[in-house]
């Protein structure tokens, strides 16, 4: 026993392998937030007049707004006043071609494992990749052209196609949303932008890395994706950052946007620096992201892999308006060390004949707390909707948390909500199974939580799966017993 | 193959084995019987190295290695299998997949390349076979709604797959019916060669007329009190085991 104790100690305080800096000349905002800084972003991106008025809004939104009280962890003291809300590597503001591109980016993203260069790419994935404030590259956005599916940074879609960025932006969450929403709002350096035409398959997985380098800066990406009518998109999003003693802030803002027929896939593997085994530094991870299925027969599915961050806070969540519409949730959080995950969706059933499952898989190890927080709303007018969660948790040790707050409103007879629960721990009989087959602990207990967490890993798309996998089995290296 | 010399362990500070002496070669079967709590499957765990076990005295060989200070995984690797009594699920683990790490868990201990996945399921069908097991269970997650029997059989079939010199089987007969029983006997028959060892723990002699043993050894009150052939099991079928206490407690009091 105490063998395993000793290997499980091991298994959670195991370096973070993602944790190197890169050293390159930056451009950088100096800290602090008001109005001022607000107009430096928007100067420095020349934005449209509208866009500024936009982010003004938000920033007196945010002044105004408090911060959520609700969430199962104490929210720790932000000194928004000291973060540099941009950050950009300084050479060129935008890169033409990737031959521009300043060889040690490349170089850093190579070791994240995102080769840039088209030819060594994956083949089926166009990449986006976020640098701290901006986008630095994206791949095969011409193959993508011609299909007339648009993907490029957030700031390029702004000055490219501003009327559907102004048509759809804030739809989904408006700046009024929540104080990191409204944050978000005043602030947005760069993003990912996705528009899906009319009937278009998209051939590819479009894909987003985000990296944060600097320090002292906070992330505050935008992403929006359009799939007009009867299209289909697959999105991933991949992120990591340096270890850091301080913590960093990471507010995000996510919207998807379904019209008729369209499906709309977002995948999300989120392995932000967690912080040390006693809990110093780390990523603070305030993100919102939502969806609307806003046409007949859509149907938006997030999957979401989270092993990084000291803490996290995010409800992806959708809006089934549409009828027949659907929503789906799948994920897998896991907390060790110290670190928090308070995570969850939201279904909004408005449409009839609308259906959300939801299906998320908690596991903590060491003296990590993971909180499962959902809400399943069913209006006056959703009849016929359906709903099923599924709501489980491992624990690993006994000095970790798992908790679940499921909210459930149905103002509709008509509706069915089914909500099933399971709490489990790895057992050392099946670890001691394992070792009497010749597996040793770690890859037992690696076995194990990957058996556990399969149906949701299953969503990922193939690349990905394999690579959240290894991610889930390198996260409890050193936190399993 | 195997020696076992004035092994004593405890469990949460409860001596059971006092002080067990066993010697097994290779291409023999050896059963242990006895009653309740007489040690039969602390035995089986101390072999195979339960943490949970604590042992107080005594060594283990196997083929001259020190069993007793190697870890429960090496100590598989080194060729120790044990059929549980109660084996467990795990929820998402395809059986296939888990034994394709097994597999090559242990051929990569004894230096040998993983198997390639070709000659693997060809493997597999091949001991499918053998052992009668259900296909469609090898590629279901790990027990989890196995029957008592299925649990049992997959046993067998992880023991053909994993080739052991050393089966330990710890009361695989119970909870089977006659017909599993069979198939789970027929099995381990097939297994048997003149390399390898077996140790049959069981408490009926029913078994032992599906598979018959070179040796039949008492266990009681943590130590082996009467060795003989397989005619053992029948005297004890008939007469039960009291005969044997009253002879233990007299050795005792001698």
């Amino acid at each position: 026993m105490n063998n395993n104790n000793e290997i499980l100690e091991r298994l959670t305080t195991e370096v973070y392998e993602y944790g190197f800096v890169t050293d390159i000349e930056m451009d950088i905002a100096p800290n602090g937030l008001n109005e001022e800084t607000v107009r430096f972003i928007s100067a420095k991106k020349n934005e449209p007049g509208w866009l500024l008025e936009w982010r003004l809004k938000g920033l007196r939104q945010f002044q105004q707004g408090e911060m959520p009280n609700w969430q199962n962890f104490e929210m720790p003291a932000i000194d928004f006043q000291g973060i540099s809300y941009y950050a950009a590597p300084s050479k060129k503001a935008k890169y033409n071609s990737l031959d521009e591109v300043d060889p040690e980016l490349l170089a850093t993203f190579e070791k994240l494992g995102i080769p840039l260069n088209e030819q060594k790419a994956l083949s089926g994935v166009a990449v986006d990749v976020v640098f701290d404030s901006v986008s630095v590259a994206t791949t095969f956005r011409e193959k993508l052209q011609e299909l007339g599916i648009i993907f490029c940074s957030f700031s390029d879609a702004v000055k490219e196609h501003p009327d559907l960025v102004k048509k759809y932006l804030g739809s989904v969450v408006p700046y009024t949303d929540n104080v990191f929403a409204s944050l978000n709002a005043a602030v947005v350096s760069d993003g990912s932008f996705a528009y899906i035409p009319k009937g278009v398959r998209c051939p590819m997985e479009l894909s987003t890395y985000f990296r944060i380098n600097a320090k002292n800066t906070g992330q505050f990406e935008r992403t929006l994706i359009i799939a007009d009518e009867g299209s289909y998109v697959s999105y991933l999003e991949g992120c990591t950052a340096p270890m850091r003693d301080e913590n960093q802030l990471h507010a995000a803002v996510v919207e998807l946007i379904a019209l008729d027929n369209a499906e709309i896939k977002y995948s999300t593997v989120q392995n932000w620096y967690p912080g040390d085994k006693d809990g110093k530094g780390g990523i603070f991870n305030f993100v919102t992201k939502r969806g609307i299925c806003k046409g007949v027969n859509s149907k938006i599915s997030w999957t979401q892999v989270e092993t990084g961050s000291a803490i996290t806070w995010k409800y992806p969540s959708v809006i089934l308006r549409g009828d027949n519409s659907t929503g789906e949730f799948y994920s897998v959080a896991l907390t060790k060390n110290k670190q928090i995950a308070d995570t969850g969706t939201k279904m909004f059933h408005i449409g009839k004949n609308t259906r959300s499952r939801i299906i998320s898989k908690g596991i903590s190890a060491g003296q990590g707390n993971n909180s499962y927080r959902g809400l399943v709303q069913v209006g006056i007018g959703a009849e016929n909707a359906r709903n099923f969660t599924q709501c489980d948790s491992l624990l690993i040790g006994d000095e970790c948390g798992a908790h679940t707050f499921p909210y459930i409103e149905s103002k509709n007879s008509s509706a069915i909500v089914e909500h099933e629960a399971t709490t489990s721990k790895i057992g050392e009989d099946q670890i001691f199974y394992l070792n009497q087959r010749g597996i040793a602990t770690e890859k037992a207990v690696a076995l194990i939580v990957n058996g556990y967490a399969k149906e949701v890993l299953n969503q990922l798309p193939m690349e990905f799966a394999v690579e959240a996998q290894k991610l889930l089995a390198i996260s409890l290296e050193g936190s399993v017993g | 193959m195997l020696i076992i010399k004035n092994l004593k362990a405890s469990v949460e500070g409860k001596e059971i084995l006092k002080g067990v002496n066993l010697e097994i070669k290779a291409g023999e079967v050896h059963a242990i019987m006895g009653p309740n709590g007489s040690g039969k499957s602390t035995l089986a765990a101390v072999l195979a190295g339960n943490q949970n076990y604590e042992v107080l005295a005594g060594e283990v060989t196997l083929d001259g290695n020190n069993l007793l200070e190697k870890t429960p995984e090496d100590r598989a690797r080194e060729g120790v299998f044990l059929a549980f009594q109660y084996p467990v699920e795990i929820p998402g683990v395809s059986n296939i997949n888990f034994l394709r790490t097994a597999m090559n868990e242990i051929r990569t201990y004894r230096n040998l390349p993983p198997m390639e996945s070709k000659e693997f399921l060809k493997l597999v069908k091949e001991k499918q076979k053998l052992v009668e097991f259900d296909a469609a269970l090898t590629n279901r997650s790990l027990n989890e709604g196995f029957s008592g029997g299925e649990k049992k059989r997959n046993e067998i079939f992880q023991l053909a797959m994993l080739d052991p010199k050393l089966a330990i089987l710890d009361e695989t007969d119970s909870g089977l019916d006659i017909d599993a029983l069979r198939i789970v006997s027929n099995g381990v028959n097939k297994l048997r060669t003149e390399k390898n060892a077996f140790i049959i723990i069981t408490h009926y002699q029913r078994l032992l007329d599906y598979i018959v043993p070179d040796f039949v050894h008492v266990l009681y009150n943590g130590q082996i009190v009467k060795t003989g052939g397989k005619e053992l099991a029948l005297e004890l079928e008939e007469k039960g085991y009291d005969w044997l206490k009253e002879a233990s407690k007299e050795t005792e009091l001698v």
